[in-house]
This record gives structure tokens, sequence and C-alpha cells, in this order.
């Protein structure tokens, strides 16, 4: 029985098609099991590596590597807030401790409600509106604690839905089609152009 | 204060709130320069971008040209983009990404054409939900419109691209943890030589990694001519660069600046750039391009943005991100956050690196919160002794990858620039600032 849905199976095999090796598509399937449960599960990492032809071990392996894939249940909004360089010239320390006391969950957690989930986060690349607050990776520009409290109650609420979806969902605009060239006519065809090049 | 009218060239379009948009781009000279470089033979597109003398945007400087004739015969070859900018304080990518994404496409269709490639990636940070999302339907619009996939634009010429998501590892933006993500691994860097991308890449095929800025200039080069771009910017460093500017001035911001003929001074000072220090305040010092950058202090502030300009003056405009930090500034806190950000992105591969980072992060973090030893100055320079021996500059590398000899540098700077204010961090048992 697959864990993937018949929707995310099939982006699955598109995703794969994608690539001249089916592991590279080891990180846009793990955000996709990520968009279908909102977090890594370990029955997805099983059938990603039955789908790019790896052990689990090495999915979990690879995806423990990189701080976006979650494989512990996180909230519905993951928020982030920016320490670095640039932030913490300009308040971030201050902001992410009022964030803990407004959330009321210490930096890693989620609260009880399974709502937020805080993390610490290094640079985002947002640097001219510090400090930097992403929600499920959206840049929020909440810079003060007033409008941080604000954003959160918002979110509480069932407000930004439109904006913010549920953690787990990074891109939603999807790729309309696969590869129109075949890999083998365009290798043939740049090798015949490499022969008329040196010729 | 210098501030020149050279033209935008990656800017030139992010005055209008559609910038993004298909029909945006083609109303403002959009895929002009592709159906150029479509006429021409691949040989001539690479000689405008030689010409051009474009240094790549990324932080190495390597130049663009010299990378591509690199690029060794194979009929399958690959082009990588690198727009996985997590380098602290530069957010120049982000912006290119988000608001000019087909800007950048353009830019890929016609170096992938250049250098005969069979498929080009263009690998973006995870973080960017909102660019992965622009540069998806950029790309949608792209094939739709003939100027991607097969037969583009009726010249015989096909390419697929493709948009890969990273998924949050500053490591991944160094060229060869980049492929390594790329092909569903960990971001380990690989070891030099063998593994030059350009001789053995992706799925060890000869692999041209160029950064998104990098091609963001290639319509314009293609457009105008590579000595246009050239006859911009003095010696080595031609063109314009985008500068990101944070910290502590007015006006922090993302600016196209003609390189070598304007000053950290002006980017800094000058009404239309920087504005000046935040409230009036003092200068203290300023990282000139990255934090793997030493700093500078405001006798560096008439220096030119120039590659060579800064290196001969003992550090870099790497990434091209300047961090200005006023006299409120705690020295040992600013040098402790980069510690840690290198601390807690080290691979772990190199011991040096992944042991070293720790130590250091550990005694930074003391001296800063009140618990520094008389002995730990000493401490911190044996220790960034070991990760790149004789801490000078440029470094050298004990490890497989540059990012444990970006390390040491923000403090030895600190130590080097204000050894009193670490002092006074141990004698009064914690930060004087706080």
């Amino acid at each position: 029985m697959s864990h993937f849905n018949t929707t995310m199976a099939t982006r699955a095999r598109q995703l794969i098609a994608l690539y001249p090796e089916p592991r590279s598509a080891l990180l846009p399937l793990c955000h996709l099991a990520q968009e279908q449960d909102g977090w890594l599960r370990p029955e997805a990492m099983v059938e990603i590596a039955e789908l790019i032809g790896v052990t689990p071990a090495e999915v979990r392996g690879t995806a423990t590597f990189y701080d976006m894939l979650h494989t512990e249940p996180v909230g519905r909004y993951v928020v982030a807030v920016c320490t670095n360089i640039a932030c913490i010239l300009d308040g971030a320390a201050e902001l992410l401790a009022h964030a803990e006391e407004r959330l009321g969950v210490r930096v890693g957690s989620t609260t009880a409600d399974g709502l937020f989930t805080l993390e610490e986060s290094e640079c985002l690349a947002d640097c001219d509106h510090p400090p930097c607050v992403q929600v499920n990776h959206r840049f929020v520009r909440t810079t003060t604690a007033e409008q941080f409290d604000r954003f959160v109650d918002e979110l509480a609420e069932g407000g930004h839905a439109e904006d913010i979806p549920p953690h787990g969902t990074l891109v939603r605009i999807r790729r309309s089609g696969g590869l129109r060239v075949d890999p083998a006519e365009i290798v043939r065809e740049r090798a015949q152009a490499a022969r008329e090049g040196a010729g | 204060m210098a501030v020149t009218d050279a033209p935008r060239i990656v800017t030139a379009r992010l005055d209008h709130p559609d910038a993004h948009t298909l029909e945006r781009y083609l109303a403002t000279g959009g895929y002009e320069g592709l159906r150029k470089a479509l006429t021409m033979t691949p040989a001539a597109v690479a000689a405008e971008v030689d010409t051009a003398s474009l240094l790549g945007r990324g932080g190495a400087g390597f130049p663009a040209g010299r990378k591509w004739s690199m690029l060794k015969k194979d009929p399958v070859t690959y082009l990588v983009v690198n727009g996985d900018e997590s380098e602290p304080a530069t957010f120049k990518d982000h912006l290119l990404i988000e608001r000019d994404p087909h800007q950048i496409l353009e830019g890929v269709m016609i170096s992938a054409y250049a250098l005969g490639v069979t498929r080009a990636f263009i690998y973006i940070r995870g973080e960017f939900a909102l660019g992965l999302e622009r540069m998806e339907e950029a790309l949608n619009d792209a094939y739709r419109y003939g100027a991607a996939g097969a037969n583009i634009f009726s010249s015989g010429f096909s390419l697929d691209v493709v948009v890969h998501p990273g998924a949050g590892a500053y490591i991944c933006g160094e060229e060869t943890a980049l492929l390594e993500s790329l092909e569903g691994k960990r971001g380990f860097p690989r070891i030099k030589p063998p593994f030059f991308p350009a001789v053995i890449g992706l799925y060890g095929q000869p692999t041209v990694v160029n950064n998104v800025e990098t091609m963001a200039n290639i319509p314009w080069i293609v457009n105008n001519g590579g000595a246009a771009f050239a006859a911009l910017g003095a010696g080595r460093s031609t063109g314009t660069r985008l500068f990101a500017l944070s910290g502590h001035v007015r006006n922090p911001g993302a600016y196209e600046v003609e390189m070598v003929k304007s000053t950290f001074r002006s980017l800094i000072y000058a009404p239309t750039l920087g504005g000046g220090i935040r409230d009036d305040r003092e200068l203290k010092a300023f990282i000139p391009g990255g934090v793997s950058a030493p700093w500078f202090g405001p006798q560096h502030l008439d220096l030119p943005l120039g590659q060579d300009e800064v290196g001969q003056a003992g550090s870099m405009l790497g990434s091209g991100s300047v961090v200005v930090m006023d006299s409120t500034t705690c020295p040992v806190r600013a040098s402790w956050r980069i510690t840690k950000f290198f601390f807690r992105e080290s691979c772990g591969q190199c011991t040096p690196c992944r042991e070293g980072s720790g130590w250091l992060e550990r005694i930074m973090y003391r001296i800063e919160h009140g618990g520094g030893r008389e002995q730990d100055l000493d401490l911190l320079m044996d220790v960034c002794d070991n990760l790149s021996p004789g801490v000078h500059w440029p470094p050298e590398q004990t490890t497989i990858c540059v990012l444990g000899p970006s390390i040491p540098p923000s403090i030895a700077a600190g130590i080097s620039m204000f050894r009193d204010e670490f002092l006074v961090h141990i004698k009064e048992g914690g930060c004087p600032y706080d």
C-alpha cells in the first residue's frame, strides 16, 4: 500500500522523470512528503527509498542533514527568527526572546495546540528588513514585537491562509510539463555539434 | 561622493512591481538577447562573455569566460545555476530570483547555447518559497513562449531546464556540495583535485556552475556587446555589481553600483544609497564581503569597490555584502555570532572545521557571557592557526572546502581591531554593552 496518495504518487513519478538519475529527486520528494503529511514520516522515507532505488537509511541519513526536513512532527506554522549578523545588530535576540514568551515555548519546541513551532534561524537573505522572520518559509516582515504578536494572533484565528499554506507545502506552482527533449536525442545532437565544431 | 550614472544592468526592470511576469519582461526587451545569441555561433557568444571579463558574482570572483573555456568536451555536459544564496547578510540573489526570474532564465538559455550543454539545472535555496514559485512560473511561461524546450525560437537549438529546491544547508552554496545535493545526497563538498566540476561534475560529467547574478548579466552582455560591459568599471573588475548593504545604515538594501568607480564611503553614505549611519553615530567597523571576510575600519572607507583593490587591502569583496557596525556594536558579540553560524553549518567531514568551529564558538561564548579567561585570546588564535595556518589573508586551508578557513577571519579581525574590548569582557566578567 502506497504511503503517497494518488495525487502525490503521480507527482513523485513526474519529479523523478526530470533527472538523469532517480536519486536526484530525493530532496524534492522529501518536500512532497512534507506537503502531504506536514513532516517527514518514516513510512514516507521508506516509500521514497523504493521510488529512487536506495535504502530507507540513505533517505533518512540525507534528510537529517537538511534543516528544512523534519523527521519529527512540527506545528502547522514553523516560525523562524533569524539571529545572524545583520539581524543581531538590529534587535534579533530581543525579538527571539519575545517570541519564546509570546508562544510560551523555547526554541525548537512546538506549542501544545500543535499550531506553532519556533526556530532560531541562520541568515534568510532578507537583511534589509531586520530582524527577519519567516513563517513556513514565507517572509512576513514582522520586525517589532507588536507586529509579531499581531501576526501570530491572526494566524491563530485562521488568517493569512492565502499567503501561508500549512507547513510542508513549499511550492504551489507546479511545473506544467515534463522534459520536452528526448535525452538520448539531445546527446546525439550535442555529440554531432561537437564533431562539427572540431572539424 | 561618486555615484556614477552607469546603466543598471541586472536591476533595470525592478522599478516595475510586475517585473517577474513574462508580459513585463517582453515589454522591456526581454529575450532579445537570446534571439540575438541564437543567430550567432556558440563560440561567438562565449567570446562576448570573455571580452566582458565578467567575474563570477558568487563569492570567489573567478572570470566566467575562463570558467566556460575550461569545460571539458563531452557529449554529456551540464549547466548548474547556484541560487543557494546563504552567506550571512547577502540578499542580492534573493532579490533577482523573486523579482526578475526571466532575466536569469534568459541568461541560462544563452549560456547553455554557448556551452552546448545537454540540460540545465537551477538550484534555489529551499527557504526561498516565493522565489521558487516565481522561477517555476517563469519557466512554465518560457516553455509556452518558445524560449525553452524543443527548437527554441525555431532555431534548432533545444534545451530542458529543471528548477531544483534545496532544503536548508549553507554548505550547499559551495559548488561541489551543491552538486552532491543535486544528486540527492548530503551536501558534502568534494575534494579538488580531482573533482573540479568543469572536468568531473554532476553525475561525473563536465559541469559549469555559475551564480544567479552572473547569469543575470549575460542577456545585457549579448545585447550590448562584451566591450560595452568591459568599458564599465576598471581593471579586472568590470561592469556593475549588486551590493547588499545591511546593518546600522539608514537605508539598508541591494544597490547596483559601477565597480571600482565607487567606494565603500559612497555605498554607505550617499543619500541615494545607504544614506549614512543611523542616528548619525560613528562608524566602528564594516564587513566588506560576507562573514568570511576580514573586517575593515573607518580608514578603509575610501577603497574602491573592486575585487583586486579590496583584495590588496587585506580582505575581499566576496559575495558583495557589506555589513555596517556603528559605535554601539559589541565586537565580541558580533564575532561570536558569526562563529556560531560556522559551527552550526560545518558539514562535519573535516576534523579541523568540525571540531575547531565548536571549540571557537564555546570560547567566544564564554568571553561574551562572562566566563572568559586571561589566556583565551591566545587560545582562540591557536585554534584558528590549526584551522588556517598562520591566520593570514588570503587564508591557508587544512580542509576539503573553504568553510573551515572562513571561520578565523572574524575572530582575528575582532581581536586585532578591538583587543581592549575583548580584555574588558574578560576582566569585568561580562559584556559592557549589556
